[in-house]
């Protein structure tokens, strides 16, 4: 495996990963409050759809579009995401943004779903069209963009088959770890998480619009890991900057509020 | 099938352009310069990665001067 497909295949790992977290939140209050039997079947209907997806899209994608312009597009594409997760990590990081808070999003999910239905959850053992939809809805809206993820790299690398294993390995990991430690997704470090999946999506991002355009990285695919550095080190600067900027005194929120900026 | 289109079309503006339309055109940026560049090797690889690291700290810095106060955890979307 070269230095290229192992960054590829750790990058949709971590993001699918991270992804995942977010997913099973939500199943693992829908288990909860609807029944285990439902949450299951509506993750496993939401993960099915997902990979009939890849398989639809991405192989004729490998197939049919020429590489150049796979690589520009879905660089662009790569460029987009990466550099929003990652601002987003900085944004955190910095204390600028509140940290996602899975235990926060959990008990809200548990408290909609009561208050939805009116009632305690349906008898061990039963369907439960709410707890499916939910569940379902959740699996793919999160794992959209992991779709989007292992179609980009996976076809930009011609590695549609790697990456997709990737993820599947994401999925059943954040599973297996979902079970062990139930509740307690919020020990997973997301943001820390995120920043290494933003840095990885916009080297990548970077590496695939200038090979995309036919401008040759010196060293081939070992620019790859080089980009990385140097993104990391790019983020470690923009987060120590954004620490030393203060927030604005509290009158200033009033006036900020009116102007509805910042919403 | 419109519900479909709708949301098929709010997904990609979400992904796309969201709260971070300044991201969306930086990446068009960094691609035209790749293009406009791509006869001479140092200075478009050169101009590519500092785009992309200036339009990453421009869009960071407006983050934080936005961030007024600590946004609200994320709502899930069940």
């Amino acid at each position: 495996m070269s230095t290229t497909e192992a960054t590829l295949a750790l990058a949709v790992f971590l993001a699918s990963a991270v992804e995942m977290v977010e997913a099973l939140t939500i199943v693992l209050a829908t288990g909860a409050t609807r029944g285990w039997r439902s949450a299951i079947e509506g993750s496993a209907a939401g993960v099915g759809l997902l990979a009939v997806l890849v398989a639809v899209v991405g192989v004729p994608l490998v197939r049919y579009v020429p590489i150049a312009t796979l690589r520009v597009v879905v660089g662009a594409l790569l460029l987009v995401l990466g550099l929003s997760w990652l601002r987003q990590a900085i944004l955190r990081a910095s204390g600028h943004r509140a940290p996602h808070d899975e235990d926060q999003v959990y008990s809200d999910t548990v408290a909609r779903l009561r208050d939805r239905s009116g009632h305690a959850s349906p008898a061990a053992g039963r369907r439960d069209a709410l707890g499916f939809v939910v569940s379902f809805k959740a699996v793919l809206l999160e794992g959209m963009e992991v779709v989007l993820i292992v179609l980009s790299l996976g076809a930009s690398a011609h590695r549609l088959g790697l990456a997709a294993a990737s993820a599947a390995a994401a999925v059943i990991v954040v599973g297996f770890v979902g079970v062990l430690i139930a509740r307690q997704l919020s020990v997973i470090p997301e943001n820390i998480v995120k920043m290494a999946v933003g840095i990885m999506l916009t080297s990548f991002g970077v590496f695939w619009v200038a090979e995309g355009m036919g401008l040759r990285w010196p060293g081939g695919d070992l620019a790859v890991p080089v980009l990385i550095a140097g993104f990391v080190v790019v983020g470690g600067i923009a987060m120590a900057w954004m620490r030393t900027l203060r927030a604005p005194p509290p009158h200033a929120v009033t006036l900020v509020d009116r102007r509805g900026i910042g919403r | 099938m419109r519900r479909a289109v709708v949301a098929f079309g709010r997904f990609w503006w979400n992904f796309l352009i969201g709260d971070t339309p300044e991201l969306f055109v930086g990446t068009l940026l960094v691609v035209g310069a790749a293009c406009l560049l791509r006869h001479d090797r140092t200075a478009g690889l050169t101009v590519v990665v500092a785009l992309t690291v200036v339009f990453l700290l421009a869009s960071t810095y407006r983050g934080c001067r936005t961030a007024i106060r600590p946004a609200p955890v994320d709502k899930p979307r069940p």
